[in-house]
């Protein structure tokens, strides 16, 4: 996989992680981010033309302050799939980048392939309240996120030493850059509305689950279902919220078996 | 000089161990250690001292707004401020203020600022907070990095409605109004005096100046730890070409007077201690969400600013670390004279909101230090800013003739024969 710059015609600059051959796939990424290693994107690639972009905000990415609200979010979605020059994608959304991919399928239901929801966010139940990921210590973070927290910790951090000033500096202000934009469309709830809206969704879609999510926990697949008749539901042992990171040879097989 | 007499309004009954049982005196509080029975008591105490310090000679008499908060009774300061404008005939009603990212629509604050300007026969000085982050963000919702442009066009609609003599039509991002028509209107023209209390944002001091607005730093870690922050904000004034006013600036100050040093730790320390333990005992990820500060503003501060650091200092406090560091100036009438003197100086302010009620202070204790100051220490720091005496740009303009509530019980009217023309 090699790192590409695409600039939209909205005016963001996004880097895009890209590799592989085959069908066009593009992921959206969590309110964290990519993190540093990403294994289940590389075994993606293996059956698929991967691309991963970095919202603005994150990473190299530049732009953040043209995107506001939901809608913002999910035209810019549809943008960077214009200036890849791609034709019905694949979609693969994870949490947050789910919550925007369902956005992008329900605005434009014809325009993608298949639709792969990872942990999605977007709906709310009162019934099971979503942890507030902007009110947490750091090691709460690892504990929310992770089947096992102590490794999901370093997968974080991605290595860096954080008992070194100016690598905790770095983590910091990067981490902050991030989840302000993400608040964007996570703050205070995060929830804006997509139930109203996914009558409209055409594409097969399939919903991925980490047995011990306790983000957004498996309770919410029924949920989504309820409300995305045709959807297929696969479960995921040993992952948390992150499954894509905490088990990426299971992740990438549900999908690749799904996708075809 | 000008002297504001500032209550927080603390709840006292928070219990022993507090920081143990809790994670934090905001936000998430158990609302089960609020009994409104207490309450009522608790409001008409404030409520007297606030009148009382008009009766003192203090120039202003000061109250917030915070949500969700141990140490704070006032999410409506407006409420309080409405009674005050009855019941005291002579100083300033210092509202430090509404934090008008959080009001839909902010015509709201335009409206209820002009009713007790009108009141209050013009006495309001009127703050706009952007609001802390545990206020504005986590207990009324608005998103972190979208905060400061949601207040920024707060303030400008509240603005334009106080200047505008004719309807008009304002089209927000946040908020869209076609007929904006401010009813009632300030009697202070062109507006009140306008603060803005705020900590240690460049973008805050350029608003302040943009518009010549006074700049409040409304710490409660005293004048040695505020004075770098000062410097940075009159540095950023000298760097704009504005004049050196001290009323540009106001700070806030914990004071404690009693007859002598050793009298007023006897008189005070167990209820700052109390203020400091248990009222500053903040979840710190409610003190930070990301996107609240600006990246320029969290790169500036980085580190510094987290606040387990904070936290941490607050853990083991004792009553001679408050005063080494002046958290709390306290003492005879002359020791707590010689330690305004170098805070006013060393700041460069030209107003100073004083907390004498604080954490769980018994009312006459409040009124003891209250009335010593007033009496011995305030006269002797009056002329401070003798070159600046005339500059009444940042304190209110009252009207000449106003009037004070009648009595009106059967048998005692003093009915107006007439409406004024």
């Amino acid at each position: 996989m090699k790192w590409q710059s695409v600039d939209t015609r909205k005016g963001t600059r996004c880097r895009v992680l890209e590799g592989g051959s085959g069908a066009p796939l593009v992921f959206f990424h969590s309110a964290g981010g990519l993190l540093a290693d990403n294994p289940f994107l590389d075994r993606l690639a293996q059956g698929y033309h991967v691309f991963a972009p970095e919202w603005p905000g994150y990473g190299d990415s530049t732009g953040e302050d043209l995107l506001e609200d939901m809608l913002d979010f999910a035209l810019h979605g549809w943008d960077l799939i214009d200036a890849l020059g791609l034709r019905r994608p694949h979609v693969v959304g994870h949490s947050m980048g789910g919550m925007i991919a369902a956005e992008m399928a329900c605005l434009a239901p014809r325009d993608l392939g298949k639709l792969v929801l990872a942990a999605p966010a977007g709906l709310w139940d009162d019934a099971h309240p979503i942890p507030d990921i902007f009110a947490l210590l750091p090691f709460q973070l690892a504990e929310v996120l992770f089947h096992d927290p102590q490794r999901g910790q370093g997968l974080l951090t991605g290595g860096a030493d954080l008992a070194d000033i100016e690598a905790l500096k770095e983590f910091y202000l990067a981490s902050q850059r991030r989840l302000a934009q993400a608040g964007k469309i996570l703050f205070p709830i995060p929830n804006r509305r997509l139930s109203k809206r996914l009558y409209r969704l055409e594409a097969e879609s399939l919903l991925v689950w980490g047995v011990s999510d306790r983000l957004i926990i498996p309770a919410y697949a029924k949920r989504w279902q309820a409300l995305v008749p045709n959807a297929r539901v696969e479960t995921i042992d040993g992952a948390g919220h992150m499954l894509p990171y905490e088990q990426p040879e299971a992740f990438s097989k549900v999908v690749q078996a799904f996708l075809g | 000089m000008k002297f504001t007499w500032f209550n927080l309004m603390p709840w006292p009954y928070l219990p022993d161990q507090f920081r143990e049982k809790h994670r934090s005196v905001w936000v998430d509080i158990p609302n089960t250690l609020y009994d409104p029975r207490k309450g009522h008591h608790v409001y008409h105490t404030y409520l007297d001292q606030l009148e009382y310090a008009d009766a003192l000679g203090f120039d202003g008499i000061g109250c917030n707004e915070h949500h969700q908060n141990g140490y704070g009774l006032m999410p409506s300061p407006n409420i309080i401020a409405a009674t005050l404008t009855r019941r005291t005939s002579r100083a300033a009603i210092c509202v430090i203020g509404n934090s008008i990212a959080g009001y839909n629509p902010p015509i709201r604050v335009a409206e209820e600022f002009a009713m007790l300007d009108v009141m209050s026969g013009g006495r309001l000085i009127a703050g706009f907070p952007v609001g802390t982050p545990m206020d504005t963000n986590f207990c009324y919702g608005q998103i972190p990095a979208l905060t400061r442009d949601k207040y920024r066009e707060a303030h400008d609609m509240i603005m334009k409605a106080w200047a505008s003599d004719e309807p008009f039509a304002f089209d927000g991002k946040y908020n869209q109004l076609r007929w904006v028509n401010c009813w009632p209107k300030p009697i202070q023209k062109p507006h009140p005096p306008i603060y803005i209390p705020g900590g240690g944002s460049i973008e805050t001091w350029d608003f302040c100046l943009d518009h010549d607005y006074n700049y409040s730093y409304l710490s409660f870690f005293g004048y040695l730890r505020g004075k770098s922050l000062l410097d940075g904000y009159w540095e950023r004034v000298a760097r704009r070409g504005k004049d050196e006013s001290p009323y540009r600036a106001a700070f806030a100050q914990i004071i404690c007077v009693a007859d002598t040093d050793a009298e007023a730790e006897k008189l005070y320390a167990e209820h700052c201690l109390y203020f400091f333990n248990r009222c500053l005992h903040i979840f710190p990820p409610f003190a930070d969400p990301a996107g609240y500060r600006t990246m320029a503003t969290v790169k500036y501060g980085a580190l510094s600013q987290l606040t387990q650091a904070r936290q941490k200092i607050l853990e083991n406090l004792t009553w001679k670390q408050l005063i080494d560091e002046r958290f709390v100036i306290a003492g005879s009438p002359e020791t707590v004279r010689q330690q305004l003197e170098e805070c006013i100086k060393g700041l460069r302010i030209g107003h100073l909101f004083c907390l004498f009620h604080n954490g769980d202070m018994p009312d006459w204790k409040t009124r003891h230090s209250s009335r010593l100051f007033a009496e011995k220490v305030m006269p002797r720091l009056r002329d401070m800013w003798p070159e600046w005496k005339h500059d009444d740009r940042w304190w209110m303009h009252p009207m000449d003739e106003r009037i004070r509530p009648e009595e009106r019980r059967p048998g005692a009217e003093k009915a107006r024969e007439e409406w004024p023309r």
